[in-house]
């Protein structure tokens, strides 16, 4: 049913007084990952922030390198907003709001140097791995960037090397190494922060994102940033950027190491299963 | 009570014989009474109905709703009422009162009503404000339920959504069409009405609810303070 | 040799029974937003299914004034197969979206909401063959879920003919049997309990003597199935 303005004028009164269900504006959702969840993948995940549910999903192929990065493999991350997840998804190639998120989480893994490119170079200038990131909607009630960056941090975290065939050039899918896909050790993350009024929150459920009036996301890996993307339209006093940043500082922090023990938990708990 | 029903699945067979009636959600297949919906089965005498537990609300001539206009034209309002049909407000069926020109002055787009379903007819719902207590929303907070568990929220003779409007001390107006208004003095009160009310919608096949309830209502509260 | 006794597939490589389903799991209620929603696997095989509707449907020129619309989507998780699947409908997937739209249309009843559409969105997380009817499974429980009138449910499971040998419930590696007359791979739904055939599909090599045997071991098979539908349908909490 249509959002009336009823409903947004009073989710943007509550937050104005800065007053939420069972949280704080700087309070996330409860977060669950679970590792593993889709048997021909080199690297799955199912991340649920509160409701919000997304999945991602590795895989490998052998591919020809960049001219310009004859040594490093490489990567493509997808987005995915699918109609199974909101009625307001609707079939047909991703729109402006799933490639935005692809590309944001995209840029937060390749700018943090979450990946070791360089290791996953079979033969310079020839033959090098290449990584498809693919993130997929399952439920939408908000927030579906920050739980997309969860993901795919967790699948990758998740994923082992296929044998390789050089003789005959073809990678043996179903058939995994031990070897885990090179990674720092660091957790990288997205924080993205909204405003109403001139207050701040995070991690919005389904009507206070469209409520919200303006957002800005960052990326952060050990305290750096990497990525930062503003959007929506209301513009941000330098002001509010600065206590943005202050916020971001702490909570990032916070965030990763959190969410760095979640994946943990989930990937020993797939290890235990076997 | 509400336990001792039986959940059923479309197609199953309820009842054998010529003596049973089928009621809503059921259709009879020669000596059978078979479920066309999955619900509980219930039978009052002759009549075996099936009481859905899900799926898009039904309007019925009487039901209050609140719905959202979505369109304005010369003679009226087109709402959603969170159903499959279109539904309009002629400014006939309004208040004497009601003779601007410009009908956006009275009902805007986006702006919620209470309303009641006068007609239902195959191309559409008719609604009408003829009644006390029905118009143009100002204030507080929708939430929106399954339409099926209404009943269960207002409780027999609104016992139910008594205790509730007691307790958080909030004006609340439940919509057949599983549209809740709720408005209180402050947030918080307005919070407690609607995780109230979410809370009997996600237990509503249990029974002494109402029990469960004031209690729940109560350590709540005590929380607060 | 006039007389070829000996079947090549006589025992299957999992170990089942030829008339053995893969161990079956499914669930309701997964997808919160949905108005239904069911997940529904056969062994490494799953698949999930959300319901949308009834709801008024647009364009307005699509709808149909005597009765609400079926509309099935069907697709694959990039991740569910071996080979990356490229994000997107293919011409395999349309495909099966419109047989299981014909799959499940026949139970549905729409008749009290013209000018409407269900959207039933089908999506496999893993594929290990019978996908197709993974979603069938699924779909059909969503579609009871978010109270749909239906005459009946849906059940649907893949018969195989590998080599001479009739099986229930195709795994891939049976798929891609070579030897002997290699495999036949069949896709069948019936409704639950008058078991009208809904859907059949085949590629491979069979008489019409054998077609009829392996529809009639996936009547059966499809008798499993439906016990399940109803207990998950039963038993889940609200």
């Amino acid at each position: 049913m249509m959002i009336s303005n009823l409903t947004k004028k009073r989710v943007h009164d509550y937050l104005l007084e800065g007053k939420r269900e069972n949280r704080g504006l700087l309070d996330y959702r409860e977060i669950e990952i679970e590792t593993g969840i889709s048997k021909n993948a080199e690297g799955s995940a199912r991340v649920k922030v509160g409701n919000t549910q997304v999945v991602a999903g590795i895989k490998l192929d052998v591919t020809e390198p960049y001219t310009d990065h004859e040594d490093e493999g490489t990567l493509i991350t997808t987005l995915e907003l699918l109609p199974l997840s909101s009625p307001r998804f609707e079939a047909g190639p991703p729109k402006i709001e799933a490639i935005e998120m692809a590309r944001i989480v995209d840029r937060e893994i390749r700018e943090s140097k979450f990946i070791d490119f360089k290791k996953l170079c079979i033969k310079k200038g020839e033959k090098v791995w290449g990584i498809f990131l693919d993130i997929f909607s399952i439920n939408d009630d908000g927030n579906l960037l920050d739980a997309a960056g969860i993901a795919a941090v967790a699948a990758l975290r998740d994923a082992k090397m296929p044998k390789y065939d050089e003789k005959e050039d073809r990678v043996k899918y179903g058939e995994l190494t031990s070897k885990n896909m090179p990674l720092n050790k660091e957790t990288p993350i997205i924080l993205t922060f909204h405003k109403i009024g001139n207050k701040i929150f995070i991690d919005p459920g389904q009507e206070e994102e469209e409520a919200s009036e303006g957002r800005i996301s960052f990326g952060f890996l050990n305290g750096d940033i990497n990525a930062c993307q503003k959007g929506n339209d209301a513009p941000l006093e330098l002001k509010e950027l600065s206590e943005i940043l202050d916020i971001a500082d702490k909570k990032a922090k916070e965030m990763s190491e959190k969410i760095e023990k979640i994946i943990e938990k989930a990937l020993k708990a797939r290890e235990d299963k076997k | 009570m509400s336990e001792e029903r039986e959940k059923v699945i479309p197609g199953e067979i309820l009842e054998t014989g010529e003596d049973w009636l089928p009621g809503e959600g059921t259709r009879r297949e020669g000596k059978n009474i078979v479920a066309s919906k999955f619900g509980l089965k219930e039978v009052q005498s002759r009549l075996v109905k099936i009481i859905p537990l899900s799926g898009v609300y039904i309007p019925r001539r009487g039901n209050l709703v609140i719905g959202v206009i979505t369109d304005i034209n010369f003679s009226g309002w087109n709402l959603d009422i969170n159903a499959p049909y279109t539904s309009f407000l002629p400014l006939v069926e309004c208040p004497r009162f009601f003779n601007k020109e410009d009908l956006a002055e009275y009902f805007d787009i986006g702006d919620m009503v209470v309303c009641k379903v006068k007609a239902v007819k195959r191309k559409g719902v008719d609604l009408s404000l003829k009644s006390i207590g029905l118009g143009k929303i100002d204030d507080g907070m929708i939430i929106y339920i399954n339409s099926n568990k209404v009943p269960r929220v207002i409780g027999k003779e609104g016992s139910m959504i008594k205790i509730i409007k007691d307790a958080t001390k909030c004006e609340i107006v439940v919509g057949q069409n599983g549209v809740v208004w709720i408005k209180g003095n402050k947030a918080e009160d307005e919070m407690l009405a609607k995780e109230t009310i979410l809370f009997i919608t996600s237990k509503s096949f249990v029974s002494g609810l109402t029990d469960k309830v004031q209690e729940w209502l109560k350590e709540k509260l005590k929380e607060k303070k | 040799m006039q007389n070829k006794i000996n079947m090549a597939y006589t025992k299957r490589f999992d170990g089942r029974k030829f008339d053995e389903t893969r161990e079956m799991k499914a669930e309701i209620g997964i997808i919160p937003n949905a108005d239904g929603s069911a997940m529904f696997a056969f062994g490494d095989t799953v698949a999930i299914a959300a319901v949308y509707g009834p709801k008024i449907m647009h364009p307005q020129h699509a709808q149909d004034p005597k009765r609400g619309t079926l509309r099935v989507v069907y697709d694959m998780l990039s991740f569910s197969v071996p080979e990356r699947k490229k994000p997107g409908p293919s011409r395999r997937s349309q495909e099966i979206s419109k047989v299981t739209e014909w799959a499940l249309s026949p139970v549905v009843n729409l008749d009290e909401f013209p000018n409407t559409v269900v959207d039933v969105q089908i999506m496999i997380f893993q594929a290990n063959a019978s996908t197709r009817c993974a979603g069938i499974n699924a779909a059909a429980l969503a579609l009871a879920h978010a109270g749909v009138p239906m005459n009946d449910l849906v059940s649907s499971v893949s018969v195989g003919k590998i080599d001479e040998t009739i099986v229930a419930d195709v795994i891939k590696e049976e798929e891609d049997y070579e030897e002997g007359e290699g495999a036949t791979d069949i896709a069948t739904a019936f409704t639950s309990n008058s078991g009208k055939l809904t859907l059949l599909q085949l590629d491979g090599k069979i008489s019409a003597k054998k077609l009829n045997e392996a529809v009639e071991k996936a009547r059966d098979a499809c008798k499993e199935i439906y016990e399940l539908q109803k207990k998950t349908l039963k038993e889940a909490k609200e």
